[in-house]
């Protein structure tokens, strides 16, 4: 692990204020879409940013709260690029992620069983899949047949 | 012309058929949004519309950069007419009914689940980022397409009529997926590009599994669409309803160029 330089240090301290705009409870550092921070000799910040799904509408918002974050701080100059490799899966998600996602809940993807999901409400693992696609991209639309409700489930990728 | 010219030149050809394969489904896809038959299909269909759309984008952006005449994604998309859209006949064919739409849904999904997996170890970064990428999304959409191709093969004496029908109504446009030509085999010999007829077992095994489930035959062997082979979108030739697709698609941004929303 290269050791970050105190300007880096506080841009990703800073973007800890960027959400994502469907997922508000998730910085894009807990989601893993902020893939790096540098900065170069003139003090010009880049920041690096990967899609979790190749269509998902969230990074033209992202980009540009990035963007309006940095510049409430100062660095006016920011420039932020998109990445595709190594291509996003749900094993970026931190840990504290997954926490704050099923808080929000929202069952978050597991680290290895797929089959198995909890019902973030009542924490039954009986649970049925009743659509593999939800109101977005990265979500499925599942329903608890304990509690009987319906939730959603941050699917594996 | 040099042999980094001939490459970026073959490049722009290639990325561009992925592209356009990519969009003409999108938007295909997107005459469901609000008139699917469920809810959550709705809401199913709109996102594999944009999980395609996701794709071609990058792929279309990536074509103009390649192509190094300052083209972009939405020039792209938007500025070229009928005979330079070089996507396959199949993704350009009318919803029709739902059984329609999810027979073409699972033959394309199969083979670009075949595609993307070759070209994720493309020699070309790009296009192998953007295939490891899409490659989990597309295995959403086969196994999608296929359920409901055995639900609905596997149904009812109706759903089963209808569901036969789509596939033999489909299955003509399936066999250009399968067809090199000269840009494919440069590619394929560079390591950039994946030989069409590569996929062929792969897409067979996987479709046929899903239709025996089904109940449902293969290829048609008798009637007006066996032996049929409709082939030229890779040329440009295409059917005629890629025009109407185009008008509608396009409409907005040449009545008013530079439009943002």
């Amino acid at each position: 692990m290269v050791s970050l330089g105190p300007v880096e240090s506080a841009v990703r301290e800073a973007l800890a204020e960027v959400t994502d705009p469907e997922l508000p409870v998730l910085t894009i550092e807990d989601l893993g879409v902020l893939r790096d921070v540098t900065v170069d000799q003139d003090g010009r910040v880049e920041v690096t940013i990967t899609p979790t799904y190749s269509g998902c509408p969230a990074m033209d918002v992202i980009r540009g709260d990035v963007e309006r974050v940095l510049a409430g701080h100062g660095w006016d100059n920011a420039v932020v690029r998109t990445v595709l490799s190594p291509a996003w899966t749900t094993g970026w998600m931190s840990d504290e992620g997954r926490r704050k996602l099923a808080e929000f809940g929202i069952a978050p993807p597991g680290p290895v069983a797929v089959d198995l999901v909890r019902c973030p409400r009542c924490g039954s693992a009986e649970t049925r899949l009743v659509s593999r696609f939800g109101s977005t991209p990265c979500k499925a639309l599942r329903a608890c047949r304990r509690c009987l409700e319906p939730f959603e489930h941050f699917k594996p990728l | 012309m040099s042999a980094g010219a001939a490459l970026a030149a073959d490049l722009f050809a290639y990325a561009l058929r992925l592209g356009d394969d990519a969009l003409v489904l999108a938007q295909r896809l997107t005459e469901w949004s609000s008139r699917a038959p469920a809810l959550e299909e709705d809401i199913a269909l709109s996102n594999i519309a944009l999980d395609l759309l996701g794709q071609a984008r990058a792929l279309l952006t990536y074509a103009g950069e390649t192509e190094g005449a300052g083209r972009s994604e939405d020039d792209l998309a938007y500025l070229r007419s009928e005979r330079e859209f070089t996507n396959c006949q199949l993704v350009e064919q009318p919803n029709g009914d739902f059984a329609v739409t999810m027979a073409r849904q699972l033959f394309f999904s199969a083979y670009q689940l075949a595609l993307y997996r070759r070209l994720a170890a493309s020699a070309d970064a790009t296009l192998a980022g953007v295939a490891a990428k899409g490659v989990k999304e597309v295995a959403y959409h086969a196994d999608h397409a296929g359920g409901w191709v055995v639900r609905l093969g596997d149904g009812t004496a109706e759903s089963h009529r209808r569901m036969a029908a789509a596939v033999e109504q489909m299955w003509p446009f399936t066999h250009e997926l399968f067809e090199a030509d000269e840009l494919t085999g440069r590619l394929a010999g560079a390591g950039v590009g994946v030989e069409p007829s590569e996929l062929a077992t792969e897409w067979e095994e996987h479709v046929e599994g899903v239709l025996s489930e089904a109940t449902l035959q293969g290829p048609p062997q008798s009637g007006e669409s066996a032996g049929w082979r409709p082939a030229g979108g890779r040329r440009g030739v295409h059917t005629e309803h890629l025009g109407y697709l185009l008008a509608e698609m396009q409409h907005l941004h040449r009545s008013h160029p530079g439009a943002q929303w």
